[in-house]
């Protein structure tokens, strides 16, 4: 399972010539030392990374990363956002519709992005959002799963807790941000990396709203990448790796709750 | 016991009446940032792809209806049924490989290994990493003159096939070449599709994995004791314990599994080139939908009729999957 990324690796730290003339050798000269030699000096740690210097200044990576992280936090602070008020309201509010509004929030869960991929595209047009940060963020300030989670958590908290605190005299909203929200931070922690997650990897949605490099994210960027240098695999092996080091770094930390809350949801890219 | 309301003064009554639509409105307003989102950016698109798939569509604007137009003219479309059928071979080449390997490992790991973390860490690193990089990987490890897996299969003196670039279908590089006898319908999926579909159940194998596991730990252990006890071996054990048992479970993986290979687009955008082919071999439905919607001639309205099939089909499967969850389908 891991051969491919440890091939990636490897590839990365070789220089085209090396991959040309000896293919399927694993271990990278530069590694062995050879290759400082050969060269006459540029080894050190430069030599190691050349591949990923001259992808980086190749492509406006940078501004790549920019733009997923801009992207990233701010469909987390939405998602975060509305979850909590609606989950809030459809666990412990009262008001008509409630059960079909909810009703209604779940089948949106069932619909595949493709159906409402071409008339969302008309839609953030007309809106005049056509490669805006807007149509990659607004549209996904709203996670119906994120929603549902909260909800089923919000319901475990037991009903005194909320007596006890509308008798102190706390307002409705005090109630959830001052007790709610912080015994369920476990759930939070979830949602944020599911948000993280989802939004560092999306692809068709920012393909069909984007068309210029400024705003392309990171995996359009990649792909652009890789249709432009496919041909030279020391580059995009490095290119890749730094695309998928971050969220590598961030499941290696939280790998334990990403793969139980997985475990009990069922949920799927 | 007579409630509240009746019990009380009319003048308490409606003041009480008044409160809780007060407490309604408020309670409306915590759902409403959360509502309009959904409303426009799901509802409204959603109900606009049926609308859409009646009408002729030109620059954004409706231009006229046409019925059932787009679903005729779907229906005639010889590349549609080609592409239907491409995502069907798709789905039976990822999801039993997806079921059977996912199990496998799930009972491998469920013993109590040393290491069960790292190897469920590992497991699971192609789920989190993105469908491109899984592409660019793996674009490599397929080339045929400098990837890895070639090199390999020159190593124990197998072929080195185009994996990628091969239209010819799998049937027919097995059996037939040359494609002297065996028609080219009859081929099968290409070996493009297949090595998709290699590269897909490895990136959700993981996944499959830990929704195994979890089916295996909530079996209770007594059962096991119990079989043990009337001499059951281990195949017994797993045939008639741990299978019927987990049948639930692998139920589920089997429709979801079925529902992602069936919207599956990336992996073909990314991987094959020009994207769809070799010789369109690997064009799947979505594929085909966004090709009707944004390649030049686009036409919305037929992508519209393309997405509504589409989801015809999911709904179906997960309407099964819901009705079979709730009779069990275990014992």
């Amino acid at each position: 399972m891991v051969m491919p990324f440890l091939w990636m690796v490897s590839t990365s730290l070789r220089s085209t010539l090396e991959i040309t003339r000896e293919p399927h050798r694993f271990l990278p000269e530069v590694l062995i030392g050879a290759r400082d030699a050969a060269a006459g000096g540029a080894g050190g740690l430069p030599g190691v990374f050349a591949n990923y210097i001259e992808a980086w200044q190749r492509a406006p990576f940078g501004r790549y990363f920019f733009n997923t992280i801009v992207i990233a936090l701010a469909c987390l602070a939405g998602v975060i956002v509305t979850s909590a008020l609606a989950a809030y309201a459809f666990a412990r509010l009262r008001f008509p519709g409630r059960e079909a509004l909810f009703l209604l929030f779940l089948s949106m869960m069932m619909v595949p992005e493709p159906v409402y991929l071409v008339p969302s595209f008309i839609l953030i047009a007309r809106l005049g959002w056509l490669d805006t940060y807007a149509a990659l963020i607004v549209p996904w300030t709203v996670n119906v799963f994120s929603i549902f989670l909260l909800r089923q958590h919000f319901k475990t908290i037991p009903q005194d807790l909320f007596d006890a605190a509308t008798i102190d005299g706390a307002s409705r909203f005090a109630v959830l941000w001052r007790i709610m929200m912080p015994l369920s931070k476990a759930v939070l922690v979830t949602i944020s990396l599911f948000t993280i997650i989802g939004t560092w990897n999306s692809f068709l949605w920012p393909l069909v709203m984007t068309h210029s490099p400024e705003m392309r994210p990171l995996q359009i960027g990649l792909a652009a990448f890789s249709q432009e240098e496919g041909a030279e695999y020391g580059l995009m092996m490095a290119a890749t790796t730094l695309s998928v080091l971050p969220l590598l770094v961030l499941y290696f930390f939280a790998q334990r709750q990403i793969i139980a809350s997985l475990a009990s949801s069922g949920l799927k890219e | 016991m007579p409630s509240l309301e009746s019990s009380a003064s009319p003048e308490l009554a409606r003041r009480l009446r008044r409160r809780r639509r007060r407490d309604a409105a408020g309670a409306l307003l915590y759902v409403l940032p959360a509502l309009a989102i959904v409303l426009c950016f799901r509802f409204v698109p959603i109900i606009a792809a049926f609308a859409f798939s009646f009408f002729e569509i030109k620059m954004g604007a409706l231009i006229g209806f046409v019925g059932l137009g787009h679903y005729a003219r779907l229906l005639q479309d010889p590349t549609f049924w080609q592409s239907v059928g491409t995502t069907i071979w798709f789905s039976i080449g990822t999801v039993p490989i997806a079921i059977f390997a996912s199990l496998f490992f799930a009972l491998l790991l469920n013993r109590k290994l040393k290491a069960l973390g790292l190897y469920r860490t590992i497991y699971f690193m192609p789920v989190v990493t993105g469908m491109v990089a899984v592409a660019v990987i793996w674009k490599w490890i397929l080339e045929p003159e400098l990837g890895v897996l070639n090199f390999l299969l020159g190593k124990l003196h197998l072929g080195q096939p185009g994996w990628l670039g091969e239209s010819r279908g799998v049937f027919q590089l097995l059996v037939d070449p040359e494609g002297r006898w065996l028609p080219r319908w009859a081929g099968g999926p290409s070996l493009a599709l297949v090595s998709l579909a290699l590269v897909n159940t490895w990136k959700g194998l993981g996944y499959n994995i830990v929704i195994f596991l979890a089916g295996l730990q909530n079996i209770p252990q007594q059962q096991y004791e119990a079989a043990r006890i009337d001499g059951a071996g281990s195949w017994q054990l797993f045939r008639h314990v741990t299978w019927p048992i987990l049948s639930p479970t692998t139920f589920y993986v089997f429709i979801m599994s079925t529902i992602v290979s069936f919207q599956t687009f990336s992996l073909v955008y990314l991987m094959t080139s020009p994207p769809g082919g070799p010789e369109d071999s690997t064009k799947v439905l979505v594929y085909y939908l966004f090709d009707k919607g944004f390649t030049p001639p686009a036409s919305l309205g037929r992508a519209s009729a393309v997405a509504l099939v589409l989801f015809l089909i999911i709904l179906g499967l997960t309407l099964v999957q819901r009705r079979l969850a709730e009779r069990r389908v275990h014992y």
